[in-house]
């Protein structure tokens, strides 16, 4: 197929970038996206252009990297996809495809299709673990774990860092993100010890990154490759009030 | 005392604001849309201005009256700086986005709707609130209660307007929408999420979101083809 | 060079034991002012990094990505052995030891590999504590499932998810110190370069791929965890930006390589579907329990199929040759990874190969199917066949999965001792980026197991015993040494910009794949060995003439990093050439035509390889010198493999 294609180019962070129409002719619908855009990549360089630069690794679902909000949707029409695990099959021949970094104020252009994501490591940082050192620690099967429990925890871990959820949130909110690692640890007795200083912290790390807030629309969950559940967003909230007003964090 | 502060300018704490608020409007709207049925009682009136009366006497009323206001403004208030802070969150936006793919018109616009409930609320309260508090109103003698203002004439009056009627109608359709949404997000705000009770939840919200608004829409319809 | 293993004396059960006491330690107070380097955040970096904070050192840890979250441990599906023997079925520290050694084909040191098996237990444990989500039973204790090459149910898992759990877990412990100040992060970093010192490993040179800064970074040890280099394939189950860059340049400084030649081909890969591929995508091995393998018995029907005449559902039962139960008859389609994988190759060599490409095998689950019922199959594979249908299009209910052998880790890597240590004093390699316990063929479940035993559980003891004797002075980044070393990888950059060749990088790549694959792939013989040989060395050359990398050195440039890997992957594919040339037997990962039984399996040869061999750099474009390491086996005898 031949598609038509509108990328947003964007030097550096300071540039003020702007959309390039490019065309690829040819496309197997068995590519994946990001394979076409090998193609793109392989034409500019020929033509003495200079490629687009998208994040991308793994390629197939799991590392999180790749990011692209495709004709008006975090990582294109099919759900519980990213972009790297979606194939052309899903466009039409003589489409126009619109492609788009995430856009948030804590998610900065960086080149192109590339945003910064270190926001969600700070906020990882903030508190999004165990306080346990190697070694000196149970057996693992000291503390019996419901299976229920595991399982939910699981899906909540499930999250791969992506940030699909604050670029299709209208207010560009992590909150489906810092949901899902609050649950997680607040799901598990290993990490019960540190629920309540872990969800301030948190969630003030979230604010100081400039996030916006949650308006229940549910786009995130819409739109996660991996499908995080709203569930988590109420346990971040329960926890949060639990903590806040039960802490003895004055 | 720190932690309030914090706790309250955090953006969840802030949220926390608007459904507790949400929330405790919703119990008004009960409340607002139970006592008006007194306007479809046929007695000239008087069971509506009697409770006209208690409404603007009783003490433990003043008090609900008071924590109505508040909530009111901390409603309004507290949506506005979250509206700005999230407007700042995505300072460039899309060249094309396709959002209701993943969500409803309503859950992404309730800035808008609430916006035009709070201009309708203005004109609500100005038609019947303030000329109550002023004293616009005329007055009434029952043999049985003895002297009351007369809001009831305030109400046919108004609504004999069909302009009125069309644009409390239409609010109400804004409410519906509103609430179709803040019913089940300010329980979710709150945490109150469970396998069991969510769907309740969903299913009660809607059925609220359709019944309340389209109660407080007869009235002024009833009133207009009685008045005719 | 004599190579020395350090392998502790005495008997196996209580080398480490005896190890763990007779290392020096450091003075918790010292620790605090000795820095260390480690270049990759994946499970063996991420782990490293964050035990050695824990003690005190203070860390520096390098990526190239954007997060450490994002390394390719995070791919790892099946799970990861332990011999805790949790479900009562004969498992032991002593059977893990053993059926890793005899799934590495007795090509790894016993006393690593009995190490590795005895610390697995605590890795679990270590994993529990920091909230990994591992599957559980209804009782709320640990579920195990069973994995190729194993008698016993060891192995623990999250899900299809066990790399992406677990890695999760050590990078909230790497975040931890981050926070404690104990480890400095240095994310989109690509070291470039290792800095010696008086011979020993002092520093690295690293860019900073956002603004194109060329960075000197000063320690005290520099720990490689950097992974394998199964990309030099270019299509393998690596990530695309998966490298050898690191290992390589500490190879050109003096560390040894050893085995590169050993590779592990996956036998159940979605295949090729044309000259676009970027990557493969591997399927559970699980797979292979309900699924059967099988292409038509005649080139006619195949040619047929390929052309798209008819389909899979059109050949009839009579007509299919189940190749792998017709010539294994009591492993069937169970038989280990490199067999199965040559085996498809066989086939498809001979023309019986589906798909449009003629390069893929089928795998049915018919039967299966009509056995266990749809909704069985589908609670076992539920999401691998969604996966396949996402991927290709096709529905595995329906119409027979088609597979294809593929590039999937690199036994070989980095020379290291039993502490760890290159040959290079100061300079360490963790997980796949050494080459130390998996042999010539690394069993499933064990990549995981591997990596985070080194990074929990080996390098806190054992660089403690280097660093102890060591001055704490701070490094010097203006010594000399680090001049050369930046100003090397300056003139390496501006070279590779200023030749603005006509072709790009990935097609350089691209051709080198080809050539590894067809020549130094699933078998090898001594001619095409040398014909490949040839060709990479003229392709190598070709390269420095001929590429074309766009954009400037001070700002993102994509095209950029990946040409200074490829050049990597042209020196080091000559390399695992020369290496399987010079191995003139069968065994594991590694399979000489020459060398087979009868019956077209492997035939080791113990007398004269059974050593590790270690490649010395002398010079681009020269030889490098062989040294051997004499694999010595006192608990275990050594025995031919059979799945007949």
């Amino acid at each position: 197929m031949n598609l038509t294609l509108k990328v947003w180019r964007q030097k550096n962070p300071s540039d003020k970038g702007g959309f390039k129409t490019y065309k690829v002719n040819d496309i197997s619908e068995h590519m994946s996206f990001l394979e076409m855009m090998d193609v793109l990549n392989e034409q500019l360089a020929v033509a003495g252009e200079e490629p687009v630069h998208f994040d991308h690794d793994c390629r197939e679902g799991i590392c999180g990297s790749c990011s692209m909000y495709i004709n008006g949707r975090a990582h294109g029409p099919q759900k519980l996809t990213a972009t790297c695990q979606l194939h052309m099959r899903h466009f039409n021949d003589g489409e126009t495809i619109t492609i788009e970094p995430w856009r948030a104020r804590a998610f900065p252009v960086v080149k192109d299709l590339v945003v910064d994501r270190s926001a969600f490591d700070r906020i990882i940082q903030s508190g999004g673990y165990v306080s346990v050192n190697t070694g000196g620690v149970p057996d693992a099967n000291e503390i019996p774990v419901p299976k229920q429990i595991a399982d939910e925890a699981f899906s909540s871990a499930e999250c791969i860092s992506c940030g699909a959820c604050v670029a299709a949130c209208k207010n560009a909110s992590a909150m489906l993100f810092v949901s899902a690692k609050v649950s997680q640890l607040a799901l598990l007795p290993q990490g019960k010890v540190e629920r309540k200083s872990r969800v301030e912290r948190m969630v003030a790390q979230m604010d100081i990154e400039g996030f916006g807030s949650c308006t229940n629309t549910g786009a995130c969950t819409a739109e996660c490759p991996k499908g995080i559940s709203q569930e988590n967003i109420a346990r971040i909230n329960r926890e949060y009030y639990n903590a806040k007003f039960t802490s003895d964090n004055v | 005392m720190s932690w309030i502060t914090q706790t309250f300018s955090s953006t969840i704490g802030r949220k926390l604001l608007v459904a507790a608020s949400g929330l405790f409007l919703i119990i008004f709207l009960i409340g607002h849309v139970s006592g008006n049925f007194l306007l479809f009682k046929d007695d000239g009136g008087q069971a509506f201005n009697e409770y006209t009366q208690f409404m603007t006497t009783n003490q433990l009323v003043q008090v609900v009256r008071w924590l109505t206001y508040i909530s009111i403004l901390t409603h309004i208030i507290v949506t506005i700086i979250l509206t700005i802070h999230n407007k700042k969150a995505r300072p460039v936006g899309y060249a094309e986005a396709h959002p209701s793919a993943n969500s409803t018109w309503s859950s992404r616009n309730m800035g808008l709707l609430g916006t035009l409930i709070a201009v309708f609320l203005v004109i609500h309260l100005g038609n019947f609130w303030y000329k109550m508090k002023v004293g616009e109103v005329p007055l009434v003698t029952y043999e049985s209660e003895g002297t009351l203002r007369d809001l009831y004439s305030v109400v046919l009056f108004s609504f004999s307007n069909l302009w009125y009627v069309i644009l409390y109608v239409v609010m109400m359709i804004f409410l519906a929408l509103h609430l179709a949404h803040g019913f089940r997000s300010a329980f979710q705000t709150l945490g109150w999420r469970h396998k069991k009770y969510t769907p309740i939840i969903e299913k009660v919200g809607l059925a609220f979101a359709i019944i309340v608004p389209l109660l407080f829409a007869i009235m002024p319809v009833y009133i207009y083809i009685i008045t005719r | 060079m004599k190579l020395d293993s350090k392998i502790p004396e005495g008997p196996l059960a209580e080398k480490w034991t005896k190890h763990k006491f007779n290392v020096k330690l450091v003075n918790p107070a010292n620790k605090r002012k000795y820095e260390i380097i480690v270049v990759g955040t994946g499970l063996a970096g991420a782990s490293a990094a964050a035990s050695l904070a824990e003690l005190g050192y203070n860390v520096k840890a390098f990526c190239f990505h954007d997060s450490p979250r994002r390394a390719h441990s995070i791919a790892a599906q099946g799970g990861i052995n332990a011999a805790k023997n949790y479900q009562n079925d004969g498992d032991s520290v002593y059977r893990l030891f053993y059926d890793t050694i005899k799934g590495g084909d007795y090509r790894s040191r016993e006393g690593n590999v009995y190490r590795l098996a005895e610390v697995s237990v605590n890795i679990i444990d270590q994993c529990v504590a920091q909230g990994v989500p591992f599957a559980r039973e209804y009782g709320g204790l640990l579920d195990n499932r069973s994995f190729g090459g194993a008698q016993v149910s060891r192995t623990f898992y999250a899900k299809g998810q066990t790399g992406q759990q677990l890695l999760i877990g050590a990078y909230q412990a790497l975040s931890r110190q981050v926070t404690n100040g104990k480890v400095k992060l240095y994310t989109r970093s690509e070291m470039l370069d290792l800095v010696m010192i008086d011979g020993e490993a002092r520093g690295i040179i690293t860019r900073n791929l956002i603004t194109g800064k060329i960075e000197r970074h000063g320690a005290h040890a520099v720990i490689l965890a950097s992974g394998g280099y199964g990309n030099v394939f270019y299509l393998s189950t690596n990530a695309m930006g998966s490298n050898a860059t690191a290992a390589w340049r500490a190879h050109r400084r003096g560390a040894l390589m050893a085995n590169p030649c050993y590779t592990q081909i996956h036998p159940t890969c979605i295949p090729v579907s044309g000259s676009y591929q970027s990557k493969l995508t591997l399927m559970s091995e699980s797979l292979r329990n309900d699924g059967r393998v099988w292409v038509p018995k005649t080139k006619e029907l195949a040619e047929r199929i390929r052309k798209g005449e008819i389909t899979a559902l059109d050949i009839k039962e009579e007509d299919r040759d189940y190749y792998l139960e017709r010539r294994y008859p009591s492993f069937g389609n169970l038989v280990p990874r490199d067999v199965a994988s040559r085996n498809a190759k066989y086939v498809c060599d001979e023309g019986r190969g589906v798909a449009p490409t003629g390069l893929a095998v089928y795998l049915d689950f018919a039967d299966a199917i009509k056995r266990d019922g749809r909704d069985t199959i589908e609670a076992r594979y539920g999401n691998l066949f969604e996966m396949y249908e996402k991927i290709t299009g096709a529905n595995p209910y329906e119409v027979p999965m088609m597979i294809y052998p593929a590039v999937h880790y690199t036994m070989g890597g980095l020379w290291v001792d039993y502490n760890l240590m290159t040959n290079i004093p100061g300079l360490y390699a963790l997980g796949e980026a050494n080459f130390s316990d998996h042999g010539a063929n690394r069993l499933g479940a064990s990549a995981l197991m591997q990596g985070l035993a080194d990074g929990y559980f080996v390098i806190p003891y054992t660089l403690g015993d280097y660093i102890a004797g060591k001055p704490n002075t701070k490094t010097d980044i203006n010594h000399p040494a680090f001049e050369e070393a930046e100003k090397g990888i300056r003139d390496m950059i501006s070279k590779l910009l200023s030749i603005k060749g006509k072709r790009t990088v990935d097609d350089f790549h691209r051709e080198l794949g080809h050539i590894m694959w067809e020549y130094c792939g699933m078998s090898r013989n001594a001619e095409g060995l040398k014909k490949a040989r040839g060709m990479v060395r003229a392709l190598r050359e070709e390269f420095w003439k001929d590429v074309n990398v766009g954009g400037s050195s001070d700002e993102l440039n994509m095209s950029l990093e990946k040409a200074s890997r490829v050049a990597d992957f042209l020196e080091l594919g000559e390399l695992m050439i020369v290496d399987a040339l010079h191995r003139e037997e069968s065994c594991g990962g590694h399979f000489r035509e020459e060398y087979q039984t009868e019956e077209g399996e492997a035939l080791r040869n113990d007398d004269e390889f059974s050593y590790v061999a270690a490649w010395e750099f002398k010079g681009t474009n020269q030889d490098e010198v062989l040294h051997k390491e004499e694999l010595v086996f006192e608990n275990v005898k050594l025995t031919q493999r059979s799945y007949k």
